[in-house]
């Protein structure tokens, strides 16, 4: 069955992202809610907020493009769930295809139209303003820990796409995804933080990720925090892929 | 290889059991269905039918028993089984932000067939299907899904279809339509085992009717044989009135004529 799995998986990717360029809606409603979030912090919150010498949009992009992420993958639990839910799912699982290649379309998609929200902000944010010295390799590293990070935020999305009750619950996962960033170095330094909110901040993975993507961008050395961030995204990515083969396991059995 | 069983029967199922948990659904089901027949599984919500439905289609495991299909055993050669069935589920599978077109041409693809765009075309036209052919099926009619996703179900011609409720939720005139669709399918060599809870539509298609109850087969024949197992008929008179029903399909087949029954003029 493994030979179909590259021709099959293409085929049914190649149908979810139909679905995506025919509600467009999705991508934009991604990019909005970050990008409403950078309007508000720059030109409300940014003024009062210290951060050193850079322009505070350069100093939050990077925990908006997290935010991003984390509002895109709701629709890939969401296109699940509808597929689960319609009996489409059923109808390819009882075809002679690569079975797997039906959750790794999801997948694919997934990375797609995340990719795409994450030009748009970006875009906004070249508008607002953000400057970048960076180089090549480093707009390609900061791409590579995008990419893991959706990834593994893709397979978290996965297990309530399969198991969700309700159209409401396959998406509620993304809302405390969403609001990580705002605990962390995203949006002000840590040590203005009470003891043990500060404590949570900087052990938690988003930190150490925007860490990494603001030095990045400002070409500064990312020192350890980049091998935290990518530590940080392969864990999640295992955990959450073992968790999602558990649940699809469970559910066509 | 696929080696194929020389057996006569498409579908065997012997001793099957299942449970969800604490909840025994099957307690040790047996039926045969025949090669090119239609088997109509009978029997009320929760009775078990998709059960054993998704079990043939490969969806389900069993907990215990025998089941083949196509001369293949539905555990240990599920990619056979695969490769011989197709399934229509209770709810139309169709994929409602694709036109009609792109859900067959995307069947055909996953089925590795060749020219996928023609394929696509030929059922289009067989179900009737051509004009809405290029519309989202987000805008289709209830009676017009379910033909596309009948018509999903027979791209690459497979030679054991499963209907799981085929006519759940249609109005008088998309029933009759499936149900032509389904004559079709057996007439054309095909093997068809339907699931239904009514029973007109079982005894309309049907070459063999088993009934399912509390978790097994309680019984399994031809309709001229179930009507033997009741006392003999009575002759009674009775004046035949039309029901509302013939009258509904009367007055709609009318519809180029602009006939109305009101009396307000």
């Amino acid at each position: 069955m493994t030979t179909h799995f590259v021709g099959d998986t293409a085929v049914l990717t190649g149908r979810s992202l139909r679905h995506v360029t025919r509600s467009l809606d999705t991508i934009i409603t991604t990019a909005i809610m970050p990008v409403a979030i950078m309007l508000l912090f720059v030109y409300v919150f940014g003024g009062a907020i210290d951060t050193g010498s850079e322009s505070y949009v350069d100093y939050m992009l990077p925990g908006i493009l997290l935010i991003t992420i984390a509002s895109g993958v709701s629709y890939t639990a969401f296109r699940l769930f509808m597929d689960m839910k319609s009996g489409i799912f059923e109808r390819f699982q009882s075809m002679p295809i690569a079975r797997s290649g039906v959750l790794w379309a999801h997948v694919l998609t997934s990375l797609v139209a995340n990719l795409t929200s994450l030009v748009i902000v970006v875009g906004v944010a070249l508008l607002m303003g953000f400057r970048s010295g960076a180089g090549v390799p480093a707009w390609l590293a900061v791409a590579g820990i995008l990419i893991l990070f959706t990834l593994a935020l893709t397979w978290i999305a996965v297990i309530p796409g399969l198991s969700a009750k309700s159209v409401d619950g396959a998406g509620a996962f993304s809302y405390p995804l969403v609001f990580l960033p705002f605990i962390s170095s995203a949006f002000v330094p840590t040590d203005t933080m009470p003891g043990p909110v500060r404590a949570f901040a900087e052990h938690q993975p988003v930190t150490s990720i925007v860490n990494t993507i603001r030095d990045l961008f400002t070409r500064q050395p990312v020192g350890t925090d980049i091998w935290i961030a990518l530590s940080w995204c392969a864990g999640i990515l295992i955990v959450a892929y073992v968790f999602a083969m558990v649940t699809y396991r469970h559910r066509i059995s | 290889m696929t080696t194929q069983s020389t057996t006569t029967s498409a579908i065997r199922v012997h001793d099957l059991v299942k449970a969800y948990g604490e909840l025994r659904v099957l307690h040790g089901v047996d039926f045969e269905v025949e090669r090119g027949s239609i088997f109509a599984l009978l029997g009320s919500n929760g009775a078990g039918k998709t059960t054993v439905v998704k079990i043939l289609s490969t969806l389900l495991k069993a907990d215990a028993g025998t089941v083949s299909v196509n001369g293949f055993d539905v555990t240990t050669r599920e990619a056979d089984v695969r490769r011989s069935i197709s399934l229509t589920g209770q709810f139309a599978a169709v994929d409602e932000m694709l036109s009609g077109r792109e859900n067959l041409v995307l069947v055909a693809r996953l089925r590795h067939l060749e020219n996928p765009g023609a394929i696509a075309d030929d059922l289009l036209d067989r179900f009737s299907l051509t004009d809405a052919a290029e519309r989202r099926v987000s805008t289709y009619s209830g009676g017009m899904r379910r033909r596309l996703d009948i018509a999903m179900s027979l791209v690459g011609n497979p030679q054991i279809i499963f209907l799981d409720e085929p006519t759940s939720g249609l109005d008088p005139q998309g029933r009759i339509e499936v149900w032509r669709d389904i004559e079709d399918l057996a007439a054309r060599g095909a093997t068809v085992l339907l699931t239904t809870q009514y029973l007109d539509e079982a005894e309309h298609l049907a070459d063999r009717i088993a009934i399912l109850h509390g978790g097994r087969i309680i019984v399994d024949g031809t309709l001229a044989e179930l009507r033997k197992l009741l006392p003999p008929t009575e002759i009674e008179y009775v004046e035949k009135q039309p029901t509302l029903e013939d009258v509904f399909l009367a007055i709609i087949s009318d519809a180029g004529n602009d006939r109305s029954v009101g009396t307000d003029e």
